[in-house]
């Protein structure tokens, strides 16, 4: 919608009365705001504090990633998904290559399957880092980012010793691995594993007791697990309603069935539950992280393989689930070299919506609490 | 579940089959609002995981509009698929699923196919005045509105 149409629209609601005779003043937050995490454009109907009503407008970051797909061969679109969450790279490129090897009927060594797990796990830590710090400063802590960024830097050494690249990795090829686990790859990776727990209790010290944090977070951005269902939200948002589902229990993929872990839930819905769980799922993919890097056998690392991909025609819908939500992949094969059609499931795109539902009603100042808890990445959102 | 489907819709069910382990369903375009809705009242898909379209231009009815539903009792998917006419509106699923709203206003930025009964469709992702429809066949992996880049931007090209 225009400008123009927006402030006619407001004219409908109340007749006969212009713009500027309403009580409600228009605010537009974004697209460069430090809270929107990105180029999201937010509509705000204020009548004073109060948010009577909210409008999202997203596109500011579309490349056009599904249309670029149909462009490249299987193999070649795997660098382009890193770049749908940046911040989860890894992820995306697991999603990528589990639904590539679905529809070519690839089974992935367990060697390859548990570096897999090693390496997205690591990548889960490292976005809820990010997702922590930055939230926690939207609501006004400035420290914690500084503590987020310091712990993070360890996970991408990592990922820059196994692959060269620290954010936009791709460090997994359809069939496996490129790279099996460098030198030191286990004891640096157990060494996070040991150094990581008194670290998250710090975050924990440093903020879940803090009476502001308690004040900007308990009963904020409320949403309901019927409303979670209707709207598809899935990750910790849905858990953080009280809803167990996480893709890795329950459709399991790259041997997580081989795996101890729980799957926390929260019970009440709003921002401060949806903190905790966060917090307890990275103290759970340490203890996967650990199981994986003990269980790490010798063999292949990469299925084999033919150079040029032509999968059979055919569709799948794969998805896993990645720190923001269920990732998933539908794809279309006619048989040839290139992908007929790529469609992503963003779980960014699909939460942000319910950001309406969430924030109204609320303080305007809670509406950067519920963007912040909500996890999204707009260049998930926008593709 | 399928004889059952079948037996109400009869013929509208083209094909139920299973390919590399997933369930589907092809559809007749008429009753496909009816057996969505049926798999969520009776056999509890309560999630519409997705919603997405393909387009087929060589065929007669080019638009394939696929559904994902998702039933978190049952820990099972299933998609729903129909064939549409260019031009042709598809049914809204946003009396259902409110989360149908931006999935449906997407397709339609991508695809150019409309929602009869969607409570606001407008473009979401690309500018409201773009003209051009992406994700179409016959839209060029280069190709953009100019006249747009040109107003808006002030330059000769978006490249």
């Amino acid at each position: 919608m225009s400008d123009d149409q927006f402030y006619e629209s407001l004219d409908e609601v109340e007749p006969g009365r212009t713009f500027l005779d309403s009580n409600e003043l228009v605010l537009n937050m974004g697209p460069q705001h430090p809270s929107t995490h990105g180029v999201l454009r937010v509509i705000l109907k204020l009548d004073g504090e109060k948010v009577n009503g909210i409008e999202c407008v997203i596109g500011y970051l579309h490349r056009g990633i599904e249309k670029i797909a149909e462009n490249r061969t299987w193999a070649g679109f795997a660098p382009f998904v890193d770049r749908l969450d940046y911040t989860a790279a890894v992820s995306n490129n697991l999603g990528y290559c589990l639904a590539v090897e679905k529809l070519l009927g690839v089974e992935v060594p367990k060697r390859a399957q548990y570096l897999r797990v090693i390496l997205t796990e690591l990548c889960r830590l490292a976005s809820h880092q990010v997702w922590l710090g930055t939230h926690v400063l939207d609501i006004g802590a400035v420290t914690p980012l500084f503590y987020v960024f310091r712990d993070r830097e360890d996970i991408l050494n990592v990922f820059e010793k196994y692959c060269g690249a620290r954010l936009t990795t791709h460090a997994f090829r359809i069939g496996g691995c490129r790279w099996d686990a460098y030198a030191g790859f286990a004891q640096e990776v157990l060494h996070i594993c040991d150094d990581l727990p008194p670290k998250i209790d710090e975050y924990r010290d440093l903020i879940t007791g803090n009476r502001i944090w308690l004040q900007r977070t308990k009963n904020v951005g409320h949403i309901s697990a019927e409303d979670c269902i209707a709207y598809a939200i899935t990750g910790p948002v849905l858990r953080g309603s009280g809803i167990n589902w996480d893709v890795r229990k329950a459709q399991p993929y790259s041997s997580y069935e081989d795996f101890d872990f729980d799957i926390p839930i929260g019970t009440a819905g709003d921002t401060f539950d949806r903190y905790v769980v966060r917090i307890e799922e990275m103290r759970q993919s340490i203890r996967i992280i650990r199981q994986a890097v003990e269980g790490l056998a010798e063999g292949p690392i990469i299925a084999r393989v033919p150079k040029v991909l032509k999968p059979p025609a055919g569709e799948v819908y794969v998805s896993i689930e990645a720190p923001k939500g269920e990732l998933g992949y539908f794809l279309v094969s006619d048989g040839s070299a290139q992908p007929y059609r790529v469609r992503v499931r963003p779980p960014s795109f699909i939460n942000l919506q319910a950001l309406e539902k969430m924030a109204k009603g609320s303080l305007v100042a809670d509406v950067v609490a519920i963007i912040g808890t909500l996890d999204i990445v707009l260049g998930e959102v926008d593709r | 579940m399928v004889e059952q489907l079948r037996s109400t819709y009869c013929s509208g069910i083209k094909e139920a089959a299973t390919y590399a382990g997933q369930n589907y369903l092809v559809v007749d375009r008429s009753i496909c609002h009816e057996v969505l809705l049926s798999l969520y009242e009776q056999w509890k898909f309560h999630s519409l995981t997705d919603l997405t379209a393909v387009h087929y231009p060589k065929d007669e009815l080019p638009i394939e509009m696929v559904w994902i539903l998702f039933s978190m009792s049952a820990n099972e998917r299933v998609r729903v698929k129909a064939r549409f006419a260019e031009g042709e509106a598809v049914p809204t699923l946003t009396d259902r699923w409110v989360g149908a709203n931006w999935l449906e206003r997407e397709v339609y930025d991508m695809f150019g196919v409309t929602f009869a009964g969607h409570p606001d469709l407008r473009r979401i992702l690309l500018p409201d005045e773009w003209t051009g429809f992406p994700l179409r066949k016959d839209y060029g992996l280069q190709q953009q509105d100019t006249v747009w880049v040109k107003k808006n931007l002030g330059i000769e090209s978006g490249r």
